[in-house]
Order: structure tokens, then C-alpha cells, then sequence
């Protein structure tokens, strides 16, 4: 039986799977009742001076037919007093001594954060999550990510918080940022423990076309919304990886960011993350979807032989690499399955008109047929293939010896010839 | 015109494949994988632009899809319900290779194309009158379709239409569980609207009116006559019982007035096509008990779609295959069809008969064919009753083309609409070749 057992800078779980700060870990009693399901792990909706939201607050993409493709939301933090939250928070610790159960805050005075420090550990937080990532409403005043976007104020404040803490502090970082690097390096200087991400993204969901709002519509006007969904999730692994393949950083992630099931938990933890934290699917399909994370997590473990998280944590990092350092000499090729082909012939329309037109059509056959010494190898094809497995990418032997783009760049070193140039 | 009754045996009737709502409608359009070179455009008669109209109901265009579908039928309402999908567009959706089922495409088209009809979208404006007239003989779907793009461009459709209901086969003949005929009335009167069509009711061409003031009258004539009536068993013994009649006969009655099976036990239905299908399906639905069909060759080999037989028998149809009547059993009323079974080259086989007990007896063999009466003009010629065109349904003598079921012995409404277009855009070039040269 695989050990699921995570440890995210010294916060324990007894598996990897944590609520993020959101409406699904809103109180003590939707908590308890997402760790009776399964949930390792909660991250308190975020705390602070209590706010008043508005109402019509989430924005949703759907896109043919399946609903909540990207979400978003204009909610603000906790509308709940601190010392409920608190004593909540004792109240769930005594229920599960083992799970974790960390403090997310987000306040503006240096007396305020410490206040609120002190007062979380004393409650038995097993850890603070630093909010500085919100993208809305709260970043006007101040915080959130008007606090993640400034390196220098990440750290003052980071620092504030680790100078008295006696538990572990993890920041949570802004993906509204150039480059996440130095972010999370601020955290890190600031004494930080771990950093979380990604918090959303600054966005606008839709516009009403006919009233002419963006959406949510909050009686004939809109607002910039934090982003996220399984949309987001690309987004996110790169900045995971940025962060852990990065020398001088060194703290342990916990990865938010599109999760919704197994697959993507070993997807960033494969990236170097320690733990992940879900929010919207739990908001779409509700606590019992980590049934299906926890069971897929320990297949696949089992079906690689791993036996704790930390045997293939950050186990595909150092296959990322630069562009320059990949090798251009090798070389696919599409080739269809004849005999699973359905002939809707999206791959020929495609590769035609997104491609390098290197797929025909036929004469009395609908199934088109690849033209291989054309064939760049994009991808595009097998993309759009609405058939399992049909359209397959097959590397080629070419002669040409592995050689880096830097390689030739700097040594010389033989590259093959273009394909598909059409010139 | 007379208004259709609103006491008719149809309305007992409810829909065989149900409308879609937007839900549903959503759920099916989003299975489309939008094909390149869509199988499913090539398969339909009319050329629909299949996967565009899908793609606008997934994208909430709703009224563009509408307007794509009446772009290429101006029958896309009727079609949506009468076309056998199953062997058209939706028998080509490559879903079906993927083990799949096909997209319901007929089920779409309906749906937005009854929103057409019921918000009275239109999408074509008429061009300026060019001044001509075209007389369109007979007012089902040919020339319905006929009259729709001709009156876009400008011309003069005048539709002679025997009866008092337009529509022709489409009104009267549609089994009522695909469609009903105030739908049918309700395509037809769109049509006549706003493509400014002249309907000229209880006119037949050939009796109230001569087809040679047709071609001194009008600038160009189009012949979308259809078929005649029922073809009868008139030369078998006991023919002239009480209780037998042609099947489309009573069709017609049973879609716009109402019919009397009280007392019906069993009813035999002479025949293999789809409309022999059709009415054994209606006598079932009408709560007649025991409904026989009896066919000269063996099912396989039927006309009538095989998916239609299949519901008729899950309705609890019977069926004599390779059989045939040879004589007819009662008096005065029937009480029977004496049929004989038939070798493999369709001898009746001696000793090998027996009796199906009927009450009333349906004769649906097919219909006779008009062509013959039309060869009154010179140019104009009839090949087994059927008139002969060419690509463009132009029959052989200036001015006159043909289309529909008198061209292609009886086909579907979508086969007549396409015709009648065809048509249309072929006299329009006619006429406007004729102009050139004046």
C-alpha cells in the first residue's frame, strides 16, 4: 500500500490533498465534513477584517457543452469575524489532530499580521498561508497581489510574520507577474518556509453582449475577476517548475491551480510540488472528488513502484529544459490508423490551413493520408483526431546524431534539413 | 382555400421522434465533430449545409442556423420531420464508425427551423420585380419550392393547385406521428407569403385550365403535378366489395377530416413501400388489433425503410412476405383477403394459399403516374409515366421544366424541394437569356 503521507515545509497531511482558501473551506463545519471524505488537508478561507461581498460573485466558461472549463470570482475574504473563525479552527484541530489545518491571512498593519499570528497559533493552526496573491477588490486596498507583485514589500512582510512565528509560513504568490523567480525569492529572503501557488488570475470572464456588462454582472456593471479552472492549470505547472528548477530557490511548494483529479496531483508533483490544494472542482463537483484522487494517486504509485510522494517528487524537473537545449534533430511523423480513421477529415482541414499542408485527400477514400517526407512533426493533427490513438506520432530515424540548437549554435554541430518549408 | 378542420384523426396522434428542447438541443449539437467535407451535406438531396447550421446552434446562433438551413430548403421545417435521416444525412455521420450514435440531425434542423416558422424569422428579401410570371402546376413541394426562389428573384409564381389546401402530398399524406398537416399548411402559407406567391385553389391544370393558355399566359411553366391516385387491384375477383380503398386515399382523410374504424378488427395492407408502412403503423396507433401486411417479395427486398418496418413491428405489425392477393373475400362487406404464396420468381405457388381476415383492406401498391397526360405538348415526353428532364429539370421544350414526384415516380418531400429549386434557378436563367435576346 503506497504512503500517501505529504509533508509541506514541516505542515503534515496524511495525504497530499488539501482545500485551498476558498468558499469549500469557508467554516469548521465544511472542513470536517470534506475530511470525513477524504481531504488531508484545509486552507482556511482567507482571514482578515471581515468584508462584505457583493452579490452575483462567479464567472464561468463553458465550451462545448462541458461547464466550468475556466471560473471566476469576484469574492473578497472571510465575511466571517476572526474570533469565530478561530475558535472554528480549534474546534476542527481537536476533531483531526492529524490533518492540517492552516491559517490563511491577509491583513494590512505589521500590528494587525502579528496580532493575527499570534492569536492563529494559539487557536493550534498547524500553519499560516500568507495571501498575498488576490487579484481583486482586496489588491485596491493594499493586499493581496498589489503585495505578491512587489518583491520588496513580499518580503518586509513575509518577514514580519516568519520573525514571530513559531509555525510554518508559507506565501502565497500572484501569477499576475512577468516572471515568478524573483517572487518566490522574496519569500524566501523574507524567511518564509514554502511558497503556494498559483493564486487566480487577473481576468474578465465574459461580457454580456446584450447589456453590454462584464461579467458577473452586479446590477449593470462588472469588475476584473481572479481566474482559475482547469483553464488555469498550464499556467500553473509552469510556474511551479520555474520555481523548482531554479538554483537559489529552495522552499518546498505547495501547487494550486486547475486541479480536479489524480492525474493533475502527479502532474505537479512530478514539477516538484510537496502537496496541492484544490478549490474549483471541489466547488463544482463537491468534496467527493478526492475519492477519486486518493484512489488513481495510490494506482499510480503502485503501477511505478513508488512508495512515498518523495519517490517521484520533482522526478520530471530536470527534464525541463530550454528551448535550445532540446534535441532538433529528432523527428516524427504523423501516421494514420487506416482502419480506425471515421473519415471526418478534421486533421486534413487542419493541418491545411494550421499546419504545413503536408495531409491529402484521396480519390474514393474519406481516410486522408499523410505525406511523411512534409510532415513536420507539429502535433496539430493528433491534436484534433476525435479518435483514441488514431492519428499517432511515430519518431523517425533520420541519421542525424541528437544535437542542440545551442549545440550548432556554438560547436557547429550538424542539424538536419527543414521540412515543409514549401519554399 | 377551405381551412383545415380542427376535429381530424391526426391530432390523436403525438410525435414519433419528440421535439427538442434547448437542452437537448445543445447536448446533441456539441456531439458534431464538424466534419471537413461533411458526408452528411453530400447525402442530403437539398445539400443543407449540415455541420454549419450545427455548429451555429452550438454557438447560440440560433436564428443564423435557421437561416442556413431555409437557405438551402425552403421545406427545411417539413424535411427536418418527414426525411428519412436514418439513410440520408444522419446514415452518413461518421459518428456511426466510431460505434457512435449519429448525430440526430433532423431533430435539430427541426428545432430551429420550427423557431423560424413559429417567430416568423424570414431571411430573404425579394429582389425587384422583373415583371414575369412562371405558372407553377400542382402546389406540393416542388412547386412550393419553386415558387420560393423564384419569387425571391423577382419573378411571378402563380401556383394552380387542384384542391383547396396547399401543399399537395406533404399536407395530406405525412403519417401524422412525423407530422401534421396544419404544420405542413403553416410551411406552405410562409412560403406563399413572403415569396408573393399567387395561388389560384381549385384550378386543375388540364380540366379548369388548358395547358395552352399556360404557356400563352405565363413566361415559363414548371410541372410539379405529383403522382394520381391510387393504384387499385381492380382486376381481382371481389374488387368492388365494400371496404376496399386505396391507401392514400384514406390517409388524406384520416390527416385533414376524421375517420371511423369503429368496429375494425383486422385490416389487411397490400403492400411493401413506405406507404404501406405508414398506414399499417396509423391502423395500429388507431387501435385497430390486428393489422396484416402482405408483400410479393420477402422483407429484405421491401421498399418501405427497413427502421420504419422495424417501429410497425414493435407496434405489433404482421406481415405476409412473398405473398399476394388474388382474390378478395366477403360481401357486401370484405371479410378477407384470399392470397396466394409466391415462388422466388413472383409465380404464385398452386395450393399454397390462404385467407387473412380483414374488415377493411388497404391497397397501397403505389399511385398512378401522370406523365402520360402531360405529353400533350410537343418536346414534353413521358417515360413509364414519368416525365423526362435533364440535370436542370428542364422537360425538352422552352419555357418548361418538371420536378418531383411526376419526374422521379415518388420520392421524398426533400427530393421535390430540391427539384423545385433546381428548377427555379434554371427558369430564372431561362428567363433571363429570354430577356437578353429581346
Amino acid at each position: 500500500m503506497p504512503d500517501l503521507k505529504a509533508n509541506c515545509a514541516g505542515i503534515t497531511s496524511p495525504n497530499p490533498f488539501w482545500l485551498a482558501s476558498a468558499p469549500p473551506a469557508n467554516s469548521g463545519e465544511q472542513i470536517m465534513r470534506a475530511f470525513d471524505e477524504g481531504w488531508g488537508g484545509a486552507v482556511w478561507k482567507t482571514l482578515g477584517d471581515p468584508i462584505q461581498n457583493v452579490s452575483s460573485r462567479f464567472g464561468a466558461i463553458n465550451h462545448n457543452g462541458t461547464r466550468i472549463i475556466g471560473f471566476n470570482n469576484i469574492e473578497l475574504i472571510t465575511d466571517r469575524p476572526l474570533a469565530t473563525n478561530l475558535r472554528e479552527i480549534t474546534e476542527v484541530k481537536k476533531h483531526f489532530p492529524e490533518h492540517a489545518v492552516v491559517a490563511s491571512l491577509m491583513f494590512g498593519s505589521q500590528d494587525e499580521w502579528k496580532d493575527a499570528v499570534k492569536r492563529c497559533i494559539d487557536a493550534g493552526a498547524d500553519g499560516l498561508e500568507l495571501n498575498f496573491g488576490c487579484p481583486h477588490g482586496m489588491c485596491e486596498r493594499g493586499m493581496g497581489s498589489a503585495v505578491g507583485q512587489e518583491p520588496k514589500v513580499n518580503e518586509e512582510i513575509t518577514s514580519w510574520v516568519s520573525e514571530i512565528s513559531t509555525i510554518p509560513v508559507l506565501v502565497k504568490l500572484t501569477p499576475n507577474v512577468a516572471d515568478i523567480v524573483p517572487h518566490g525569492l522574496a519569500s524566501q529572503r523574507g524567511g518564509g518556509d514554502g511558497v503556494a501557488l498559483i493564486n487566480t488570475v487577473k481576468s474578465i470572464i465574459g461580457v454580456d453582449i446584450d447589456h453590454f456588462v462584464p461579467l458577473p454582472a452586479v446590477n449593470g456593471a462588472g469588475s476584473n475577476g481572479g481566474y482559475c479552472g482547469p483553464a488555469v492549470r498550464p499556467i500553473a505547472l509552469h510556474m511551479v517548475a520555474a520555481l523548482a528548477r531554479d538554483e537559489e530557490f529552495k522552499l518546498p511548494i505547495s501547487a494550486i491551480g486547475g486541479i480536479g483529479d489524480w492525474r493533475h496531483v502527479v502532474e505537479f508533483l512530478l514539477l516538484g510540488a510537496s502537496n496541492v490544494q484544490v478549490a474549483t472542482a471541489a466547488m463544482h463537483y463537491g468534496y467527493r472528488i478526492v475519492r477519486d484522487m486518493q484512489q488513481g494517486l495510490e494506482d499510480y504509485m503502485r503501477s511505478h513502484g513508488f512508495e512515498k510522494l518523495d519517490d517521484f517528487i520533482g522526478r520530471a524537473v530536470p527534464n525541463f529544459k530550454e528551448w535550445g537545449d532540446l534535441d532538433i534533430n529528432f523527428e516524427v511523423v504523423a501516421r494514420v490508423d487506416e482502419d480506425k480513421c471515421i473519415g471526418c477529415q478534421l486533421c486534413y482541414v487542419a493541418c491545411q490551413d494550421g499546419g504545413h499542408q503536408c495531409i491529402e485527400l484521396r480519390e474514393g477514400t474519406r481516410v486522408p493520408k499523410v505525406d511523411e517526407d512534409e510532415c513536420v512533426g507539429c502535433n496539430l493533427c493528433a491534436h484534433v483526431c476525435p479518435v483514441h490513438d488514431c492519428m499517432q506520432m511515430v519518431e523517425v530515424e533520420n541519421g542525424f546524431p541528437a544535437v542542440t540548437w545551442n549545440e550548432h549554435l556554438t560547436q557547429g554541430k550538424l542539424i538536419r534539413p527543414n521540412k515543409g518549408v514549401h519554399v | 382555400m377551405t381551412r383545415l378542420p380542427e376535429k381530424r384523426t391526426e391530432i390523436h396522434f403525438s410525435d414519433f421522434k419528440k421535439a427538442y428542447g434547448y437542452d437537448q438541443a445543445m447536448a446533441e449539437a456539441n456531439r458534431c465533430l464538424y466534419c471537413y467535407d461533411a458526408p452528411c451535406i453530400s447525402e442530403c438531396p437539398a445539400a443543407v449545409d449540415v455541420p454549419e447550421f450545427i455548429r451555429q446552434i452550438r454557438t447560440d446562433n440560433l436564428k443564423g442556423a435557421a437561416r442556413t438551413v431555409l437557405a438551402s430548403n425552403a421545406l427545411g421545417m417539413s424535411c427536418a420531420r418527414v426525411c428519412p435521416v436514418e439513410v440520408l444525412c444522419s446514415g452518413a455521420c461518421v459518428l456511426s464508425e466510431m460505434g457512435l450514435p449519429p448525430i440526430r440531425i433532423g431533430r435539430l434542423q427541426r428545432f430551429v427551423a420550427d423557431m423560424a416558422l413559429d417567430q416568423g424569422w424570414v431571411f430573404e428579401k425579394r429582389a425587384a420585380a422583373t415583371g414575369r410570371r412562371v405558372a407553377l402546376v400542382g402546389g406540393g413541394p416542388a412547386s412550393l419550392a419553386c415558387a420560393w426562389t423564384l419569387g425571391m428573384l423577382g419573378h411571378q409564381p402563380v401556383i394552380f393547385e387542384k384542391d383547396q389546401l396547399p401543399g399537395g402530398l406533404n399536407t395530406t399524406a405525412i403519417a401524422p406521428y412525423k407530422m401534421k398537416a396544419d404544420r405542413a399548411v403553416q410551411e406552405a402559407e410562409y412560403i406563399i407569403e413572403h415569396a408573393g406567391v399567387e395561388m389560384r385553389y381549385s384550378h386543375e391544370v388540364g380540366v379548369d385550365v388548358s395547358w395552352e393558355s399556360l404557356e400563352e399566359d405565363f413566361d415559363a411553366v414548371f410541372i410539379g403535378v405529383g403522382l394520381g391516385p391510387d393504384r387499385l387491384m381492380s382486376r381481382l375477383p371481389g374488387a368492388d366489395i365494400q371496404g376496399i380503398e386505396g391507401a392514400v386515399e384514406f390517409i388524406q382523410q384520416l390527416k385533414t377530416r376524421e375517420v371511423d374504424l369503429r368496429g375494425v378488427n383486422a385490416a389487411a395492407v397490400v403492400g411493401g413501400g413506405n406507404t404501406a408502412v405508414d398506414i399499417t403503423r396509423e391502423l395500429l396507433d388507431l387501435g385497430v388489433p390486428r393489422v396484416t401486411m402482405v408483400y410479393r417479395r420477402e422483407q429484405a427486398a421491401m421498399k418501405g425503410y427497413q427502421h420504419e418496418w422495424a417501429e410497425a413491428k414493435r407496434a405489433g405489425a404482421l406481415a405476409h412476405w412473398r405473398s399476394t392477393p388474388v382474390a378478395f373475400v366477403g360481401g357486401p362487406r370484405v371479410s378477407g383477403v384470399h392470397c396466394s404464396r409466391l415462388t422466388e420468381d413472383l409465380i404464385p405457388i398452386e395450393g399454397a394459399d390462404f385467407v387473412v381476415p380483414a374488415d377493411r383492406v388497404f391497397v397501397a401498391i403505389g399511385q398512378s403516374r401522370l406523365g402520360d397526360l402531360l405529353e400533350t405538348r410537343p418536346g414534353i415526353k413521358a417515360e413509364s409515366g414519368c416525365v423526362v428532364v435533364d440535370e436542370r429539370c428542364y422537360a425538352g421544350r422552352p419555357g418548361w421544366y418538371a420536378g418531383g414526384d411526376c419526374v422521379n415516380g415518388g420520392k421524398e418531400v426533400v427530393n421535390a424541394a430540391a427539384d423545385g429549386k433546381t428548377a427555379a434557378l434554371a427558369i430564372h436563367e431561362y428567363l433571363q437569356g429570354a430577356a437578353d435576346h429581346a
